[in-house]
């Protein structure tokens, strides 16, 4: 277990590694300048701007001092805002994403499962048809679409919901269920799946033939052994809800990190567009990571061998 | 009688997406208490539907039980519903699976495993269904059954696991057990621990033993009585020695030599069965074997033959069994009758 | 019992073997190939056959449908700026071209021209962008999954061929690219390669081929056990051989599988880009651009986003659909 961690906790570092090294050089191959009123700067001007900036240095120094301000937690300054760190910018935004993210992520995925599960013990019935034709809807049509169509229904039209902005927890609902749709179709389907498989198992029927009721069966037999595959869906639907919140945020106008990210991208602000994509990652690695820790704690298999999965 | 459970009758079809197969096309055999019946055949000719349709383990969506009786101790098991049944299964009767290597839960430790069919069926506390569960193991031939109780089954080599799944199926100490191909996936040193494995709890527990099998040695290691299945009918049935010797269906003849003897001349080729059993999905005209049998007759062709009752205990579904059927030699069977 | 019996006559029992006489009638089921196999129950699947109509007539009206009308996609009139759909002859649905008030725009403006999905701000025919944009979505996703499945197909291959540590290094790089999230990856190429439809199609390769070239190691390194490839190699096949002959064909029902959910993916991305202004540069327009300009008016011109929306969310239901349609098909395991 202890060199299972450890390897698992290497690609992290590599992965980290190989962002922060790639999103830093692709920054220096942005065209334009950082800075935003660039016509109304002087050659002087941006001469010192490069220097207060440390912009004047080799690349290759720039980049060391980037490696050794991030690992003291440190992600530079805003080219846009001045004097506001890259830090604070992210601290200051990241509570509104945070809550509807995980709103989106646990009502998506308590849907999801549920329709699922129901899918899956009513193979082929109309339950079963119901369930999956609103998981592929979920699944196919944009997040922005629905987003937007929700917005200007029941936020414009028939005003049950404030329609943008962040002034209240009204205000979460719309943006947490917009994101959960993907999260709700993608669990769905897959936990129909695994469920389907799990139940065509011989273990299954072997519990049976031990007399076990259906139910008990399905809980302690079915579910549990299909859940646990479903924990590696929880890096692609990070991924999903970061990706997620970039449209949504931009379309309910909540002061979020993706709002920030598009703004940025705007603007052309480099440290802020590095910042948060060095934040992204590092969040999407974490996730990688715990995944992996409670895949080997749930399932035997690795918990007591190390070994690989299948 | 001292027949703990019969068969009678039983029809069964498959929903599948071309329409129905009918699986099981009337089926009659029974289990004396304390003895052991094995079931041989070909895949697909309908033994461990037969003994998934005794436990109703069949999956409800897609399989249909036309017509038949599951007669346990005289109660129609069919009639049963879902919450009668499952006090029969695994207490009364209780089956062993084919591969331990997926019979059994791999996020599940053993001990829990053991242990969930003695709560369900016995008034147990968890401390008595543990120790029970100890017992099991212990009385299964696997040593430090304390710490092995903790293990997944992933621990386990597959003969072992297999000797967990029995521990497992005689918990609750069952009248019937139902053993379907219990040892085809194992090596055969192994084989022949488990068998022998079954035979001594048997002798304890004074169960009855169904072992679904197409390997004929472990039928004369095991049975008393056989069953012959072929295109979801049982053409013949009787005692080992009756089917072994005695045998008056040319597809058990076809079996038997096709099997390889050990004290037989070597020169000897084996023969095998020409051709491959029927399509289900179609109707069956006449004698499903007919068009592989070489003794075949025109009556074939038409008619199913009925059971031939050859003695007591020996029934045959072979139309050359009519009084006006011509004398046909059985190539099996006497002579290694003679031989011994 | 017996009496059943007494029917049938003396001359029935006369020996009439088949076995021997007649050697090919015993035994002869007609075999279906796999694919045959796997078309037939693809047919049964009427999604996944509608879903092929749909996308087939969405195909072809992505190169029709521009050319239907006089107008084209990047003709500005100011004057015909902002105009309702109207059709002649269904104005009974909706397409009258009033607005939102319920006014005749077309008369108020005394426009004689009709424009079936209306027009944007500068007078340019919604319609004509619409399957512009549709065929350009389009050609991105295709373009797109066709150099996923290249790279993929490549990458997989040689890692599962060779095995040892050529794989073990290949796989450990492919460990680290999954722990990059794609989006920021995608977004960062854009933003250095300036967005183009070309750019946009390299972003969505540079992290899609991964998923692929996974699916392939997997499925080639199932069936290098097999006995078949084994046999294939004892009689001397060379590498080329096994791998186009006998690896390939078998591992071709995944493959194509994941290349169908690749497409719906990068139609997703590609708009998704478009959204939050990574988008094509005008006058081009894709689906994304499309819903991404409709979206800001869309509280006083709802019609310019609902078409292109409705397009998009038909060809991704489609591709899902037909996807999950060509999965349960080509599954070997479900087979009977």
């Amino acid at each position: 277990m202890g060199k299972y961690i450890l390897k698992r906790f290497g690609y992290m570092l590599t992965a980290l590694f190989v962002i922060v090294t790639l999103t830093f050089l692709l920054m220096q191959l942005l065209p334009g300048t950082p800075y935003g009123n660039v016509d109304e700067l002087t050659d002087n001007q941006i001469e010192l701007l490069d220097k207060r900036y440390g912009l004047d240095q080799p690349v290759a120094v720039q980049y060391v001092k980037y490696l050794g301000n991030l690992l003291q937690g440190d992600l530079g300054v805003s080219f846009t805002y001045t004097g506001r760190s890259v830090n604070t910018i992210i601290a200051e935004r990241i509570g509104p994403s945070a809550l509807i993210g995980m709103q989106g992520l646990i009502f998506g995925t308590f849907v999801g499962l549920i329709l699922g599960i129901v899918s899956a013990l009513r193979h082929n019935t109309f339950l079963d048809y119901g369930s999956v034709v609103i998981a592929v809807l979920g699944m196919s049509i944009p997040a922005f679409v629905f987003a937007a169509l929700m917005q200007y229904y029941i936020g414009v039209q028939w005003k049950l919901l404030p329609p943008a902005l962040w002034e209240g927890y009204a205000n979460t609902i719309m943006p947490s269920i917009a994101l959960s749709v993907t999260v709700m179709a993608t669990v769905a389907r897959f936990i129909r799946s695994e469920m389907l498989e799990v139940l065509g198992q011989d273990y299954v029927i072997t519990a049976r033939a031990k007399g076990i009721s259906q139910f008990n069966v399905t809980v302690k037999h079915v579910i549990r052994n299909a859940l646990i595959p479903v924990l590696t869906m929880l890096a692609p639907l990070t991924v999903s809800l970061l990706t997620g919140t970039l449209v949504i945020e931009k379309i309910f106008a909540v002061p979020g990190i993706g709002e920030q990210f598009t703004m940025s991208i705007m603007v052309n602000d480099y440290s802020v567009i590095m910042g948060i994509t060095i934040f992204y990652s590092f969040l999407f690695v974490s996730i990688i990571f715990i995944v992996d820790l409670l895949y080997g704690l749930l399932d035997p298999r690795i918990r007591l061998d190390g070994g690989k999965r299948e | 009688m001292d027949e703990i459970l019969q068969v009678k009758d039983l029809d069964v079809s498959f929903k599948t997406y071309n329409g129905e197969t009918n699986v099981l096309r009337g089926v009659n055999f029974s289990v004396q208490k304390g003895g052991t019946l094995a079931i041989v055949g070909e895949s697909g000719s309908g033994k461990s539907v037969s003994a998934k349709t005794i436990m109703q383990l069949l999956p409800k969506q897609n399989s249909i039980v036309n017509n038949g009786e599951v007669l346990f101790e005289g109660e129609n098991l069919l009639t049963y519903n879902e919450r009668e049944m499952r006090k029969v299964r695994g207490s009364d009767i209780s089956m062993v699976f084919q591969d331990p290597m997926t019979s059994l839960n791999p996020t599940m430790s053993i001990g829990k495993q053991i242990m969930e069919g003695l709560l369900e069926h016995q008034n147990l506390s968890k401390k008595q269904a543990y120790d029970t569960a100890v017992g099991l193991i212990d009385l299964v031939g696997i040593s430090n059954p304390e710490s092995r109780m903790k293990e997944y089954p992933h621990q386990f080599s597959g003969g072992m696991r297999q000797r967990i799944v029995v521990a497992m199926a005689i918990a609750c100490k069952p009248r019937i057990l139902i053993a379907d191909e219990p040892t085809t996936a194992l090596d055969v040193t192994i084989q022949a621990q488990i068998l022998d494995l079954m035979k001594d709890l048997q002798n304890q527990l004074d169960t009855s033993i169904i072992i679904i099998t197409h390997d004929l040695g472990v039928v004369a290691n095991m049975a008393q009585r056989v069953a012959v299945m072929y295109a979801g009918r049982v053409v013949e049935i009787g005692t080992v020695d009756e089917l072994f010797y005695e045998s008056k269906h040319p597809y058990t003849w076809g079996l038997l030599s096709s099997m390889p003897k050990l004290h037989e001349d070597e020169r000897e080729p084996l023969v095998p069965i020409v051709g491959s059993p029927p399509d289900l999905e179609q109707p069956i005209q006449g004698c499903p074997f007919a068009p592989r049998c070489p003794y075949a007759m025109k009556v074939c062709h038409s008619h199913m033959p009925e059971d031939f009752s050859v003695s007591d205990t020996h029934a045959s579904a072979c139309w050359l069994l009519d009084e006006r059927a011509p004398e046909v030699k059985a190539p099996v069977g006497t002579e290694v009758n003679a031989n011994e | 019992m017996s009496e059943h019996r007494d029917h049938i006559s003396e001359d029935m029992f006369t020996p009439d073997p088949i076995v021997g006489k007649e050697e090919t009638q015993v035994s002869d089921t007609p075999q279906l190939s796999f694919w045959k196999d796997a078309w037939i129950r693809l047919r049964r699947n009427k999604g996944a056959v509608i879903s092929i109509v749909l996308l087939l007539f969405i195909t072809i009206m992505a190169f029709v449908g521009p050319m239907m009308n006089e107008y084209t996609y990047k003709d500005q009139q100011i004057a015909h700026s902002h105009l309702p759909p109207k059709v002649v002859g269904l104005e009974w649905i909706g397409f009258d071209g009033t607005d939102k008030n319920g006014v005749d725009v077309y008369k108020e403006k005394g426009i004689e021209d009709v424009y079936w999905f209306g027009t944007d701000q500068f007078g340019r025919d919604i319609w004509t962008r619409v399957w512009e944009g549709t065929k350009i979505s389009l050609y991105i996703a295709f373009l797109a999954a066709a150099l996923d499945l290249i790279i993929g197909v490549v990458y997989g291959g040689i890692s599962a061929f060779y095995g040892g540590r050529v794989d073990n290094v290949m796989q450990r790089i492919i460990e680290v690219l999954v722990g990059i999230p794609n989006l920021i990856l995608i977004v960062l190429f854009i933003l250095i390669l300036e967005p183009g439809i070309l750019s946009i199609t390299l972003a969505l390769v540079i992290t899609g081929w991964v998923n692929m070239a996974r699916v392939v190691r997997g499925e080639l390194l199932q069936l290098k056990g097999q006995e078949f490839v084994l046999a294939s190699r004892t009689l001397g096949s060379s590498d080329f051989k096994l791998i186009t002959k006998h690896l390939l064909p078998n591992a071709l029902g995944s493959i194509i599988v994941t290349l169908m959910f690749t497409i719906p993916t990068a139609i997703f991305f590609e708009a998704f880009l478009s959204f939050i202004g990574l988008g094509l540069q005008p006058p081009l327009a894709s689906l994304g651009v499309l819903i991404e300009d409709g979206y800001r008016t869309m509280q006083l011109l709802p019609y310019k986003m609902i078409y292109p929306a409705i397009v998009i969310s038909v060809i991704m239901i489609c591709f899902n659909v037909l996807a999950d349609g060509l999965r349960d098909a080509l599954d070997p395991k479900m087979r009977k």
